[in-house]
């Protein structure tokens, strides 16, 4: 392959391109034309402002916890401040950024572009989810400013319940209003994606991104009420005492487990589900190739969604479910590999004999393969009885789910905002930094979380902060890498936030792919198409791309 | 003629043409240049103007029909959790001083006027679907059509409102049910069982009262709304969450009664 074809970015002629004159952006102006929006897009504009500020304020208690873990003692801060501060990284990150990242920004303002529609099913809805994800994350904030909370983001009985006198309850209301929040993004993802198809758009013509944001939103719908009846249990427990989760008055502790994780497992598929999505077009898009097996791929994305439903009991083997129920759950949370594996043997088999070029997208998009993979499989070993007996509630328990969720999630999430950047701004992010970034937090995400997998298999503890000097080493490390990638995820948010004035001019299709969203001017009119598109290829279709480049008409200026 | 489930004219005609000069769309004309001439008397039903994303008659209904099905469905999990929590609950024991397991499990004695708050929340369901299916009667919305009043909405408006009378009555039954436990001593903070009576039974009036409003908002619509589409969406979407808190009613009552 010669030198010239290592790119298939296609930018327009500097000198001559221009900004299309309307667009979503600037159709209207002021600050209330955004906070009363109904347009999909300006919505996930707004969703991807807020989960932006939540994440960087999520990582900082993660600096802050990894500063605190650079030594043996407990130097940097008290004990129970220490609690509080993976509890409120925890919170932060789960419910207010993993949960609405990919589906809240990228699904918001990408599914009904590719479905060939003007706006998701009920806009209004929509912007009120945009809402309640404000008010939970004010009551966030709130818990955060009275003191914080320190039961661990799994609110676990009957610590959260009888021994704590932080804010529990404000972080519970919080928990609960953002419930909402993504109750009403899934219910406006499933009906639009039902309902609003363009002609000829069939189930099977839909990108993977769609079939994936679907099993999301069904397992959104369906688990996260259960959460909320959680969640005002434990209200109740703390405020008048009704003594479900106590076992003096006749209740049971694992009975908080057993719910909260038959929402909080599948609510881990809630965040990996739309990640993959994102991966299957960036995968498809720079090689060149349909992806292999779609159906298969379509499916094991509800495979997922469904097997999700099934596994909970894998977090409580060592809690005294009976060993007849924790061989039967070890069993089904091997079965869910299967999905996962379907779609990692696809995305290689994608790649295979394509036509390859290593955009930032593409890179995020390897970095999401092997750590994914690292992730998930760690996620056997602790499904594995024996062996979750030795590792859980270590360090491995923590490597393996950022392994999956920083690795996994965020670097899929990385991959789709650079991918989908020059759509939703109508610019290009300068390429080398952006590599620079996507190597850099690869490096520094491995350096942070390898060597707590080694720290786990040795024995150390999770939500510790102070551990034997043995495991200093490793630490010292971790931190490092910590550090690392602190600067993999600041970068992007400079050199995003420049190119939204000097970045180059992206013009409509700069990836040359396939997707309905490319075939619109960037940044896409308020009502997305000026005539609803009828849909006559299948998804990932290049030999239709390349006849309808070859019959357009260039125009200059 | 109005069915249990009203269905769908975007789904009855999947059959496309297969012209060949037809996109296979079904819905656009031939030529998408050329405006297609469509009704006239500037009654409005322009094809060529139609709102976006429209593509059938009942496509907005068939739209809120879904997203409240599924809402229904993550509600119904919701009660689901809340019995399976009674169910864990009831069947746990604990260790009393002595350190021995005992389960002190005594079930709450239902008030009898639940019997009668059961009738009139049945009552209500019947009337609330004698509402829909006016709000679908083909004859009433062709004269409505046709500009002869709002026959549908006056005939409707009686039943909704006895639908909001009997769901009032269930409510107001269920505060006397509450009252007649208080007087007997049983408060929340009494046994397990009763914390479980209350919080059910609470956790259902709730979404019940929520109803009303529901209710109230398409007795309000039927009124405020000059669409006949959108007056049938809010009593169909009404009377959908309606009917399902009517028989999650009945689970949770059947277990109140017979499973304690």
């Amino acid at each position: 392959m010669s030198a010239s074809t290592s790119t298939i970015l296609n930018l327009p002629d500097q000198t001559t391109a221009t900004m299309p004159k309307r667009n979503y952006l600037n159709n209207e102006h002021g600050l209330l034309s955004w906070l009363f929006t109904g347009d999909h897009k300006r919505i996930a504009i707004l969703y991807l402002i807020s989960i932006t500020f939540f994440f960087f304020v999520g990582g900082a208690f993660a600096g802050l916890i990894r500063l605190e873990l650079l030594t043996p003692q407990p130097d940097l801060m008290a004990s129970d401040t220490y609690n509080k501060m993976f509890s409120m990284h925890g919170i932060v990150m789960v419910f207010l950024f993993l949960v609405p990242s990919v589906p809240a920004t990228l699904g918001n303002f990408l599914i009904p572009i590719m479905l060939g529609t003007r706006d998701l099913a009920f806009p209004k809805i929509n912007l009120l989810s945009w809402y309640l994800y404000l008010a939970g994350g004010t009551f966030t904030l709130a818990a955060l400013i009275f003191g914080g909370v320190d039961t661990g983001w799994t609110f676990t009985t009957p610590l959260s319940t009888h021994y704590l006198n932080t804010n529990v309850i404000t972080a519970a209301t919080a928990i609960f209003i953002a419930g909402f929040s993504s109750i009403f993004t899934g219910l406006n993802f499933i009906v639009t994606i039902h309902r609003m198809r363009a002609p000829g758009m069939t189930w099977f013509r839909m990108p993977l991104f769609v079939w994936a944001h679907y099993a999301a939103s069904v397992l959104m719908v369906l688990g996260t009420p259960v959460l909320a009846i959680t969640i005002v249990l434990v209200a109740l427990e703390r405020t008048i005492g009704i003594g479900v989760f106590d076992p003096t008055k006749g209740g049971d502790p694992l009975l908080f487990q057993h719910l909260f994780w038959f929402y909080s497992h599948p609510a881990v598929y809630i965040m990996i589900l739309p990640g993959m999505g994102v991966i299957s077009e960036v995968v498809s898009t720079f090689s060149r190739k349909r992806v292999f097996g779609y159906t298969a791929v379509a499916f094991s994305s509800v495979a997922i969604a469904l097997f999700g439903f099934f596994v909970w009991a894998h977090h409580m083997f060592i809690m005294g479910v009976s060993n007849y129920s924790a061989l039967v759950f070890s069993l089904l949370t091997m079965l869910v590999a299967v999905p996962s594996a379907i779609k990692i043997f696809n995305w290689a088999f994608t790649l295979q004999k394509g036509s390859i070029t290593f955009e930032t997208p593409m890179l995020y998009a390897f970095a999401f393969f092997g750590l994914f993979t690292i992730g998930g499989m760690t996620g056997v070993f602790l499904g594995a009885l024996g062996m979750d007996i030795h590792l859980t509630e270590t360090y491995f328990i923590v490597a393996h789910f950022h392994y999956v969720m920083v690795g996994g999630m965020l670097m899929a999430f990385m991959a789709g905002i650079h991918f989908w950047w020059p759509k939703m701004t109508g610019r290009m992010y300068p390429e080398s930094f952006s590599k620079l970034s996507a190597v850099t937090s690869f490096i520094g995400f491995n350096l942070t979380f390898m060597p707590q997998f080694i720290l786990g298999y040795l024995g150390m503890p999770r939500r510790y902060h102070a551990y034997p000097a043995e495991y200093q080493v490793l630490n010292v490390l971790s931190t490092a890498g910590a550090t690392v990638l602190g600067v993999g995820f600041l970068l992007p948010l400079l050199y995003l936030t420049w190119s939204l004035k000097y970045g180059a001019i992206a013009g409509n299709n700069p990836w040359q792919a396939t997707g309905l969203e490319w075939q619109i001017q960037s940044p896409p009119l308020t009502e997305n198409f000026t005539e609803i598109p009828i849909v006559d290829h299948e998804a990932y279709d290049y030999e239709w791309l390349a006849h309808k480049t070859e019959q357009e008409v260039t125009t200059v200026g | 003629m109005a069915a249990t489930i009203t269905p769908i004219d975007s789904e009855r005609d999947r059959k496309r043409r297969s012209e060949e000069y037809d996109h296979g769309s079904g819905r656009r004309p031939p030529n998408d240049t050329i405006d297609k001439r469509t009704g006239g008397g500037g009654d409005g039903d322009n094809f060529n103007n139609r709102p976006a994303g429209r593509r059938g008659p009942r496509e907005k209904l068939g739209r809120y029909r879904l997203a409240i099905f599924f809402a229904l469905a993550g509600d119904l999990i919701f009660f689901i959790a809340l019995v399976s929590v009674f169910f864990v609950t009831q069947s746990t024991g604990h260790f009393d001083p002595y350190n021995q397991y005992i389960n002190d499990w005594h079930p709450t004695t239902v008030p009898p006027i639940l019997w009668l708050n059961t009738a009139a929340l049945l009552l209500s369901s019947v009337s609330m679907e004698i509402a829909r299916r006016r709000m679908f009667a083909e004859s009433h919305a062709m004269e409505e059509w046709l500009g002869i009043g709002r026959p549908t909405s006056k005939r409707a408006m009686p039943w909704l409102v006895t639908t909001i009378l009997f769901g009032a009555i269930f409510l107001l039954g269920q505060t006397i049910a509450w009252k007649q436990l208080t007087l007997q001593h049983v408060l929340f903070a009494t046994s397990q069982s009763s914390h479980f009576f209350y919080l059910i039974t609470y956790t259902h009036a709730i979404h019940l009262f929520l109803g009303l409003g529901f209710l109230a908002a398409a007795l309000y619509g039927l009124y405020a709304s000059r669409l006949l589409e959108n007056r049938q969406i809010l009593v169909d979407c009404a009377a959908w969450y309606w009917h399902s808190m009517g028989i999650f009613w009945l689970f949770l009552f059947v277990l109140l009664v017979f499973f304690q």
